[in-house]
């Protein structure tokens, strides 16, 4: 059994050229063009071939790929987000951690099962795990393509030499894991940003645009983030409806193939027909994942990563007011005026440096953000109606040729 | 339905229609079906010519075309309309039909869709226009083939046939016609629509079925004008095979209705087969044909309902009582024209517990005599628990509705049953108004609970018994009984898993709508903003079609298996039933043998005071074989006609039911589709 798992987690999955349901690119550049060519799976490690196809100058070659794991990915996204240069930019959410755990608990049941099920109830379980974990594999590979094509499209971003390396560099950056330490930094870290940006979050902003995206953003995030999880909840009962279509199809088969009489006859076409409402059905559910659910993950990402923009801004501001203050008391007292005077610029500079790019990359967050809710929006209306219609069709056939027979 | 029917159909009219060759003829066919008929319909001629097919047709067609062109044909239509109408369809449908029935259907259909497509129904109408001054032959050449386009499917009446046959030759051309031919040919089909609807009751029980074409043909005809008509019809011929075809409804408004006749009445026709269609008369039959599958199963039910002249419903189910003596009473309502009932529509109320006790009753009667006894539902603690402490919540108003159908179905399998039917207490309990309330329910339900234990008990004591069985078809049935009770039990814990499945999809689909409509509230650019409302919307909806068709899972099907686990309950205790009488024929076989051996041992012994006593007890234990014997024959024999008719029954059930439970499906499908197609445009409008 476990090598049949381990097979499954062999799997390399040749990405058919599939549009990536969340990334809609603003500018589409031929100089730079990035994509996961290829991805292999092996245990709880994804190796993604990243391949890469550029007229840039300062790159060797014009077309090459690379071997790169998630733990590289992430490294990347940390470089971003640690320069000071792009404090004024949305630095491109990083993309999910590859969670098999869905699929392994599957798995573990499907082990305990082996026993006290029938064959037909064995092939069917593992056919749903293996379509699971393929769906969650496809999504991985895609949500790490989309990090890196939102990067590649970046006007700055683009530029950044870590990405260049990342991108060329055909041996492992030996990029490890964060140890325990550095995770404890982390959560630290993270406590302290959040305690704060509480309080920059209370200053009033002196800018009538940023004080909109501000509370605009402050409330979407957390709606997206509902709407997010209830459609992931949805999603998951779907499924389970399918599932169970699928187990009421295979016994029907078994009430089916008891006799030949003209009943029996009768449930194996029901069965036949479940069987194959139960694949659009589940088809139903993927693509609600793909189109909805993704998207509505990806922005709640992305809206983290806009109000992380903010923070920072704000906390320029907040810096830049004290910086002021500073000033006047230095200039009252008389006292280290020259160094408070450096310091107030310096903090002048880099607020105003962040309001300009903030302004833009704000403005255009949100055309990022109603083409790609309208692109997968029209993408899940059509599905729907392409399921729908293909369940109907089955149903009616199946309908006809069942009253035909009594 | 066999496509390959009406290839012929057009196959034979064209034929015709050439041969004929009268100018405006030519005109209706070369305008607007030239390039859309002439090559497909070579091509249909020419297949069912090569099945041998053709040939008797185009005699039939050519014949009277040739005929038809110095005598008005229209007589056939208007002065003996019924048999006319009646007549030379059922001829000239004969010779092919026997043989194109069964040809495959699938290669014609694509050339058939086609002559559809490309034939546009307003072009007809101009050239046509002509047509009422010409020689009524033309109006013959299109109308044969409409004519026998329809009854040609219907294979049912092969006997029938022989005698229809024969007669309408004379009328269709030894009628005098003259006189009919200087009326304009519009007022003949307004007149002749009178007739052959009046005609379609008059006649045999199947000309009736086939009357029904020309009545709607007519119709069709009277309403439109004569030349239109005339294209129509030919369509119509032309589409009739075909009539499964979906794009066919969009392309022809007017043919539409006519297409979706041919469905319900093929089915009727198979169904009714001897009865006067009374229920179908033309008018209405266009009203059913929107929904002509759901039609047949009525009649199917219809069928079954006129065999036992009984009909019962359960309604209005109403508490009495307050508190937890409350209880629901049903109103039990009946219809019938059997002369053992005193009226012909009787009403009374029966609680719940009044259902238990005929059941408890006709147990006791039946059962022993291996008898399946239909079971009623299980009482219920917490649903009536529920319903007693007065929560108007879904799930009690649910909980009844379920009851009420439950016992619905229970009552119709008893009174289904010939032989329960004729039960002095069945019909006690559905007649009589101030029935004694089967006293102590509780009791009731207690002791009913006792015997499942006993039944237990009885069948693992069963299988110790080693009954050595003379009739492998029990042993066979048995295991097959039991094989199945296990998988519907397996089954049914899959649909009322799913059921729970569904509610919980609705549930949350209505947790993501509000979740969407909030996040369109706090959109801000407008028109995105507008689209995840109406995605909420749409969700919305969504989450109320899972919930309907949670409750049709649980309904048509979840219910439908709960009632067969019971079910085959009572058929393992008739089966038992029947172990139990064997079970006393070999024990007082045993004990004939002892009064033997006793008798051998006082003779022996040379006991004669006792010897007496001794050969009384053999003839009375010989009596007793005899008779437990003559038992066990008889409860076999009641045990197979017994599962014998439960199965038929099942098989009918379980097909009525599922059927039921996939139109539900297909129908929540169509409502998504509708659902989907209004959001899509809203979604496109993004900017």
């Amino acid at each position: 059994l476990l090598r049949c798992f381990g097979c499954v987690l062999r799997v390399v999955v040749l990405l058919e050229g599939e549009p990536l349901a969340v990334n809609v690119d603003l500018q589409t550049d031929a100089t730079l063009q990035v994509d996961i060519s290829d991805a292999l799976s092996e245990r709880d490690k994804v190796k993604f071939t990243v391949h890469t196809k550029s007229t840039l100058p300062n790159f060797k070659q014009n077309e090459f790929s690379v071997v790169r794991q998630h733990e590289e990915f992430i490294w990347l996204h940390d470089s971003f987000v640690e320069n000071e240069e792009y404090a004024g930019y949305i630095i491109p959410p990083a993309p999910p951690r590859p969670d098999f755990d869905a699929s392994r608990e599957k798995l573990q049941k499907l082990g305990e099962g082996e026993g006290s099920m029938t064959k037909e109830e064995f092939t069917k379980m593992k056919q749903e795990l293996e379509a699971e974990y393929l769906a969650i594999f496809k999504k991985t590979v895609a949500m790490h393509e989309v990090f890196l094509c939102r990067v590649a499209a970046h006007p700055v971003l683009r530029k950044d030499m870590n990405f260049h390396v990342f991108l060329e560099y055909n041996q492992d950056l030996s990029v490890r894991g964060k140890n325990k330490r550095e995770k404890m930094e982390d959560f630290f870290k993270n406590v302290v940003k959040s305690a704060d940006g509480v309080l920059v979050a209370g200053v009033k902003d002196v800018d009538d645009f940023f004080e909109h995206e501000k509370t605009f953003l402050l409330e979407y995030h957390n709606r997206v983030k509902d709407a997010s999880s209830k459609s992931d909840r949805m999603i998951r009962s779907h499924k389970n409806a399918a599932d169970d279509i699928n187990r009421i199809a295979s016994t029907l088969y078994t009430l089916g193939t008891q006799d030949s009489t003209d009943v029996c006859k009768f449930f194996l076409k029901v069965s036949e027909l479940f069987e194959k409402t139960r694949k659009i059905e589940a088809r139903v559910a993927a693509d609600e994942d793909l189109k909805l659910a993704d998207l509505l993950k990806y922005y709640l990402r992305e809206s983290q990563a806009a109000k992380d923009l903010l923070y920072r801004r704000g906390r320029a501001l907040v810096d830049y007011e004290n910086a002021n203050k500073a000033l006047d008391k230095a200039r009252a007292k008389n006292k280290d005026v020259l160094q408070a005077e450096t310091s107030q610029q310096v903090c002048c500079q880099k607020f105003e440096k962040i309001s300009e790019s903030a302004k833009q990359e704000l403005i255009d967050f949100k055309t990022r953000r109603v083409a790609a809710f309208r692109k997968n929006l029209v993408e899940l209306a059509e599905l729907e109606l392409k399921h729908a219609k293909g369940n109907l069709q089955l149903l009616q056939s199946c309908v006809g040729v069942l009253k035909g027979d009594t | 339905m066999d496509p390959s029917l009406s290839a012929s159909d057009i196959a034979s009219s064209t034929k015709p229609l050439s041969e004929a060759s009268s100018p405006p003829v030519m005109d209706l066919l070369s305008e607007p079906a030239s390039e859309a008929s002439s090559a497909p319909m070579v091509d249909l001629l020419m297949e069912p010519a090569s099945e041998g097919s053709s040939a008797p047709m185009v005699d039939i067609l050519s014949e009277p075309a040739s005929e038809a062109s110095s005598a008005p044909m229209l007589d056939l239509f208007m002065e003996p309309a019924s048999e006319a109408s009646s007549g030379p369809m059922m001829n000239l449908l004969m010779e092919p039909a026997s043989d194109d029935l069964k040809e495959p259907p699938k290669p014609d259909i694509d050339p058939l869709a086609d002559i559809l497509n490309d034939t546009p129904l307003s072009e007809v109408k101009t050239p046509v226009a002509a047509m009422p001054q010409e020689t009524p032959s033309d109006l013959f050449d299109d109308e044969p083939s409409e004519l026998f386009a329809e009854p040609r499917q219907s294979n049912t009446a092969k006997q029938q046939q022989t005698s229809i046959f024969d007669e309408p030759d004379e009328d269709l051309f030894s009628e005098p016609l003259g006189e009919a031919s200087k009326k304009p040919q519009n007022d003949f089909f307004k007149e002749a629509l009178a007739p052959v609807a009046k005609a379609s009751n008059v006649c045999g029980p199947l000309s009736d079925n086939y009357n029904e074409h020309p009545t709607d043909i007519f119709t069709e005809e009277a309403m439109t004008t004569l030349p239109s008509a005339v294209s129509t019809v030919s369509v119509n011929s032309k589409t009739n095979g075909v009539h499964s075809d979906e794009e066919e409804p969009d392309i022809f408004a007017e043919a539409t209705v006519e297409l979706s006749l041919d469905s319900p009445r093929n089915d009727r026709k198979k169904k009714e087969a001897a009865k006067p269609s009374a229920s179908a008369p033309a008018p209405s039959v266009s009203a059913s044909a929107s929904k002509p599958q759901p039609k047949t199963l009525e009649e199917l039910e219809e069928e079954v309902e006129d065999k036992f002249e009984l009909n019962i419903s359960i309604t209005n189910p109403e508490k009495v009582g307050d508190g937890m003596n409350a209880y629901m009473a049903y109103k039990v309502s009946t219809q019938t024209t059997l002369p053992m009932f005193r009226s012909k529509t009787f009403t009374v109320r029966r609680r719940f517990s009044d259902f238990l006790g005929l059941y408890e009753k006709l147990s006791d009667k039946h059962t022993p005599n291996g008898y399946i006894v239909p079971p009623p539902p299980e009482k219920s603690i917490m649903g009536m628990t529920k319903v007693k402490v007065g929560k108007e919540d879904n799930s009690s108003a649910e909980f009844v509705e379920r009851r009420r159908a439950a016992l619905e179905r229970y009552l119709q399998r008893v009174v289904f049953h010939p032989s329960l039917l004729q039960d002095p207490d069945v019909r006690e309990f559905l007649e009589r108004d101030d029935m004694p309330r089967a006293h102590n329910t509780q009791a009731l339900s207690g002791a009913g609970f006792l015997k499942m234990i006993n039944r237990a008990t009885d069948s693992l004591s069963k299988m110790t018994i080693k009954m050595n069985e003379s009739d492998v078809w029990f042993e066979e049935k048995l295991q097959e009984v039991e094989a199945e009770d296990q998988q519907l039990r397996k089954l049914h814990i899959m649909v009322d898993s799913l059921v729970g499945h569904r509610k919980e999809l609705s549930v949350n689909t209505g947790g993501f709508a509000k979740s969407v409509a909030m996040l369109g509230s706090s959109e801000d650019n407008t028109a995105l903003s507008r689209a995840l409302s109406q995605l909420a919307e749409v969700e919305d909806k969504m989450e109320q079609l899972h919930q309907e068709q949670a409750a049709s899972d649980s309904f048509c099907f979840a219910e439908l298996l709960a009632d067969y686990i019971r079910l085959l309950g009572s058929v393992r205790a008739s089966f038992d039933q029947r172990m139990k009488t064997w079970q006393r024929w070999q024990d007082a076989q045993n004990m004939l043998q002892k009064k033997r051996e006793t008798e051998a041992k006082l003779l022996w012994a040379n006991k004669p005071d006792k010897l007496q006593q001794a050969k009384d007890d053999i003839t009375e234990w010989e009596a007793k074989v005899t008779q437990y014997e003559r038992d066990f024959d008889r409860v076999s024999a009641t045990v197979r006609k017994e599962v014998l008719r439960f199965e038929k029954e099942k098989a009918c059930d379980f097909k009525k039911q599922i059927i039921k439970y996939l139109e539900s499906l297909l129908q929540s499908q169509q409502q998504l589709i509708k659902y989907w197609e209004a959001f899509l445009p809203e979604a496109k409008a993004i900017a």
